[in-house]
């Protein structure tokens, strides 16, 4: 049954320590060949059991890590299938290029549990774990569909989901048209197909890109600075930003309320609910003010309030206190311009909430090594599980992405060969099914459905 | 029921007369038991109460399925169509489908001659009330005259008969399709068994007076010239007749207007219908409802035979009461002083929930006891007559004592119908589509015998000679597709001048002749002059020789997605599972593993509400259980 090769990160995701990548099936060794050369240059080409060599991964032509690979061959390892371990230096963006090279060289992404259940599969554990086994997959699917789901970038969701209702409309026309040809005139199709295809892919190679940069997917952790307006909020996301700043994505048809960003503080990515006042200080745009922010926080898993402290609280920042204190969230409150000298401190803030505070200055750029220190030692420590699992599969769906584009280009390739429309329909099925993917939903009756609800068929 | 003690024995009873029925009983006539039929009337043996056609797309797949399994339907178009079509010529192989305007009397009488000339076949006009089932097998029926009958297996074809109810705007009667008798009381029966049934609705337009409609305001429709049977033992030559026309028009906006005004008298949007309608075939009113945006709606007005003047308007059913039925109709251009022979309908029935039954048909619940077509939720002729070959076979295979057979989806629709009816939650009438066979470059109804003639032979209803003939034209086709792939053409003057002719690029090398039928500018047909060897073969033969290799690519990644469906097919789950006591099953997974009980670990991953990660722990345990 297993006879395709898949590869994984077998260890945690923290950003220091040694990173191994897995893979096993029977093109182990050949997908090894592909990324891995010795340290004298040389591919490696016979494989010893239970041996290791040392040398480098190549991304392309130029050297990504030293690295030392360790060889088991069928039977004699965890899985019972040919595995190559690749143990490399295990930063993050390390261990993801090898594990997205192990992909393009012909593995697949390991689903959750995948390892154990093979091992199991293939004898190599005793039945009585089975239930065992049962339990890491289930278990780890769980949470693999929480945090990639739940996880994903809201921006993200959006595009993919209206790229799907586009392959979806026109699956179900040709579809209708097939069911109901004396209804539904294909003629010309074809060619305006084929247009609609050249914008689909665009806006897919777009995505594809921000995949390649890291940054479009929410690694991080979902991120709302709230506070009044004038509060400093944008100079504080500037400087946390630094040189570091991370690419800024508009949603068509939205308001500029939506903008996500993401920004890197020492391995730990948060991803920034920007909320319109956050990035621009007009005053059209601070209207839309506290309480949209506060939509946003509900959802978010990190909030950072910012305070005014040269000011006695206003009544706004007393509803943002309160409800910090209702929503239970992670939540850091910045006493900002300090430099103005201080009228209130972190007694007053105590009164509503136990969350911790520090005392900052946008301007003079101080207390800000304090924030940075809080993200960390809160975020790299508790949610490291929670951020492997979000890695994995952030490379599972950068996979089906590049599936959904060679299944396009397949119907780009239809379209040009003349070959019939009943062609194309097949190829952006499995486009709309591998898009699918990436935000967790199925197949099932979609396209039956499309074909109703659009289209009046039928005697 | 009357009390009565005659009482008779056979080994297959088969419920309904329908096109079901007449698959079923004919199945098991010709495998040689005692079959009986029941139907409300003989003179409605076959009958078609509502379009006047047989196929179309991926119905025709369907019925040239059912005659490679060694039914009836194909060959009784064959003998009775009056105009012909083959749909979607300009497109590929996968979705042609033949189309055929029935003689409907013809049809029935036809098919009527063929049931009362069987041998081992019993025709019996009565109404059956009552299941005999004994700890969980079925003995026989009651008809409502008193008698029992005893069998072996039984097949319920009962169609849209069940309490049946019939609606025209206020007017209500309690009747089967066309004013025939409704049969009231099998349903408490099948109740009393445990069965879960379900109430669904379809409908019917009006039939008009040929000489009332003024066709010179309508675009005519003709068949096609050279008509191909459906039947894979028809002769071609046998069906060369003089062909009817169809006619084109539309609705336009006055129609709508009519409709939109009397929508408060549609028993739908009144709320009296109850039933659940099918959103393929909607009524006018569903059409100008829900497709607001259109200022027009296509009607197709289709001959109802040769010895008829009855017209029926494809594209018009409606529930609305006759005055608003008049008024609409004639605002048709055509169809403005038309006179109505019969009012458009919508009916009401009594169908059971299909997922209480098994691949073979034969209720998971009570052994022996099969069912087919609509009774099981479907909807179409050609549906029901699949379903009913299948049910009627396994009844068979039951009263025999061997396997049964079963279509998988990777090997016909007839496959994908029952494996959706069985396996998805339906909520309306199934109808088949082309869009939910995941392997159609493979299903294609070109191939329909290379397909499933085997099973047919395997179960006894296809000859040997026909099976030899089979595995001939299995061997010439292989034979002619190796040839063409050894065969090389040189890049010489006449190949040369033959290329530019047919617009094709210039040889640069030698070239084998597979790969020049496979440019879009070529095929098998017209490489002809360059294929100096070329054997003689039949036109089928060269038809999927042409097939095969224009379009391999395609057809190879088809077949390897079928190697991974079949290992799943493979993996066998026994029906003793306790899926609450399997750990890692997600709580939905396990409630809905125990309500379908799936044969298979493939058909447990076709389960709404069964994740990829749920399949994974079913594997594991399966392992665990060896």
């Amino acid at each position: 049954m297993n006879t395709d090769t898949i590869a994984a990160i077998a260890t945690g995701m923290t950003p220091s320590g040694i990173g191994i990548i897995r893979v096993s099936g029977e093109d182990a060794f050949s997908i090894a060949s592909s990324v891995f050369r010795r340290k004298n240059n040389k591919p490696l080409t016979e494989y010893e059991d239970h041996k290791a060599y040392f040398g480098y991964i190549y991304d392309n032509d130029h050297v990504l890590d030293e690295v030392i690979l360790l060889v088991f061959k069928s039977p004699y390892s965890y899985t019972g299938e040919n595995i190559v371990e690749i143990q490399c230096h295990g930063g993050i963006l390390v261990m993801n290029r090898i594990l997205e090279l192990c992909i393009d060289s012909g593995a697949r992404c390991a689903d959750p549990g995948e390892f154990t259940k093979r091992a199991f599969l293939n004898g190599k554990m005793d039945l009585s774990e089975a239930e065992a086994v049962m339990d890491v997959i289930s278990s780890k699917n769980d949470l693999a569909l929480k945090n990639s789901v739940k996880q994903l970038n809201g921006s993200l969701y959006r595009k993919i989901t209206g790229i799907r209702e586009k392959i979806l409309y026109e699956t179900a026309f040709i579809e209708s048209a097939l069911d109901d040809p004396e209804h539904f005139d294909l003629t010309d199709y074809p060619d305006r197909l084929s247009e609609k295809l050249i914008h689909i892919l665009r806006e897919l190679e777009i995505l594809s890109d921000s995949f390649n940069d890291g940054r479009l997917l929410s690694e991080g952790v979902k991120t709302v600075i709230l506070g009044k307006p004038n509060v400093g909020k944008s100079s504080l996301l500037n400087i946390l930003a630094g040189s570091d700043r991370a690419i800024v994505t508009e949603i068509a048809g939205t308001t500029r309320d939506t903008i996500e960003e993401t920004i890197n503080i020492n391995g730990v990515l948060l991803n920034i609910v920007d909320t319109a006042g956050i990035r621009e200080s007009d005053d059209v745009v601070e209207q839309i003010g506290v309480k949209k922010a506060l939509d946003y926080a509900r959802d978010a898993d990190f909030i950072i309030m910012v305070v005014d402290s040269s000011e006695v609280l206003s009544s706004e920042d007393e509803d943002i206190l309160e409800f910090i204190k209702k929503n239970d969230k992670k939540c850091v409150i910045l006493l900002n311009k300090s430099d103005l000298g201080s009228v209130i401190g972190p007694d007053e803030i105590a009164c509503y909430t136990n969350n911790p505070v520090i005392t900052v200055s946008a301007k003079d750029e101080t207390g800000i090594e304090d924030l940075k220190k809080y993200i960390i030692d809160v975020f790299s420590k508790g949610f490291i599980k929670y951020n492997d699992e979000i890695f994995i599969s952030n490379v599972r769906q950068k996979e089906a992405l590049s599936n959904a584009i060679s299944s396009l280009l397949c119907v780009a390739k239809s379209i040009t060969e003349k070959m019939s429309e009943d062609f194309y329909s097949i190829d952006l099925t499995a486009a709309y099914d591998y898009l699918g993917q990436i935000i967790g939903e199925q197949m099932d009756d979609d396209v039956v459905n499309e074909i109703f609800n659009r289209f009046c068929i039928g005697k | 029921m009357i009390n009565s003690t005659f009482s008779e024995k056979y080994d297959v009873v088969v419920v309904g007369a329908g096109h079901a029925g007449c698959e079923a009983a004919l199945a098991c006539a010709r495998l040689g038991l005692e079959t009986i039929v029941f139907t409300v009337s003989v003179n409605s043996i076959a009958l078609m109460p509502c379009n006047p056609n047989i196929g179309g797309s991926s119905k025709g797949h369907l019925v040239r399925e059912v005659d490679a399994l060694g039914g009836e339907m194909g060959k009784n178009i064959d003998k009775t169509y009056i105009q012909s079509k083959m749909l979607n010529v300009s497109k590929g192989p996968a979705v042609h489908s033949l189309r055929a305007q029935a003689d409907k009397s013809e049809y029935s009488r036809s098919m009527r001659q063929v049931l009362e000339n069987q041998e081992h076949l019993t025709i019996k006009q009565a109404e059956v009330c009552e299941l005999i089932v004994e700890e969980g097998i079925i003995k026989g029926v009651r008809i409502y005259t008193g008698g029992t009958y005893y069998a072996k297996a039984v097949v319920l074809c009962t169609g849209t008969y069940l309490r049946a109810r019939c609606l025209c705007g206020e007017a209500i009667t309690y009747t089967g399709p066309n004013g025939l008798m409704a049969a009231n009381l099998l349903t408490q029966s099948l109740i009393d068994n445990g069965i879960e049934m379900q109430r669904f609705k379809t409908g019917t337009p009006a039939r008009i007076d040929k000489r009332t409609i003024d066709f010179s305001k309508m675009e005519e429709q003709k068949g096609d010239d050279k008509v191909i049977p459906f039947s894979f033992s028809t002769d071609p030559d046998s069906l060369t007749k003089e062909q009817v026309s169809c006619y084109l028009t539309y609705t336009n906006e006055e129609t709508h207007k009519i409709i939109r005004d009397n929508l408060d008298r549609s028993p739908i949007y009144a709320g009296i219908i109850e039933g659940t309608g099918p959103r393929y075939c909607p009524s006018i009113e569903d059409k100008v409802v829900r497709f607001s945006d259109k200022n027009r709606h296509q009607l197709f007005v289709e001959p109802e035979g040769l010895s008829t003047n009855e017209m029926y308007i494809s594209g018009m059913s409606s529930s609305m009461p006759e005055d608003v039925q008049i008024q609409m109709y004639r605002t048709v251009p055509g169809l403005e002083n038309c006179k109505i022979v019969r009012n458009a309908y919508a009916i009401e029935y009594d169908c059971i929930n299909p997922i209480q039954l098994k691949h073979s048909l034969e209720f998971k619940k009570i052994k022996g006891l099969f069912a087919g077509g609509q009774f099981n939720g479907s909807s179409g002729y050609e549906e029901a007559a699949a379903q009913g070959l299948v049910a009627g076979i396994n009844a068979a295979m039951y009263c025999l004592n061997k396997d049964y057979l079963i279509i998988d989806r990777s090997e016909g629709y007839i496959g994908v119908l029952i494996d959706d009816l069985v396996t998805k939650e339906n909520h309306e009438p199934y109808r088949m589509m082309t869009s939910r066979a995941e392997y159609r470059l493979l299903l294609r109804q070109d191939n329909a015998d290379l397909r499933l003639r085997k099973k047919g032979y395997d179960v006894g209803l296809i000859t040997e000679e026909q099976y030899q003939q089979l595995l001939n034209k299995q061997s010439l086709i292989n034979e002619e597709i190796e040839r063409l792939k050894t065969t090389y053409v040189g890049s010489n003057s006449k190949v040369q001048s033959f290329m530019k002719k047919m617009n094709s690029s210039m040889l640069k090398s030698g070239s084998p002749l597979s790969e020049l039928i496979c440019r879009p500018e070529l095929d098998y047909d017209l490489i002809a002059p360059i294929d100096e060897n070329r054997p003689d073969l039949p036109n089928d033969v060269k038809e999927q020789v042409n097939i095969n290799i224009k379009y391999e690519g395609y057809i190879e990644r088809q077949k390897k997605q079928v190697a991974a469906f079949r290992k799943l097919e493979a993996k066998k789950l026994p029906d003793d599972i306790d899926y609450s006591s399997i750990k890692g099953l997600r709580l939905e997974a396990a409630s809905k593993l125990d309500k379908y009980k799936p044969v298979s670990i493939g058909h447990a991953s076709r389960i709404s509400g069964v994740s990829p990660a749920d399949i994974s722990v079913l594997v594991v345990y399966l392992e665990s259980r060896k």
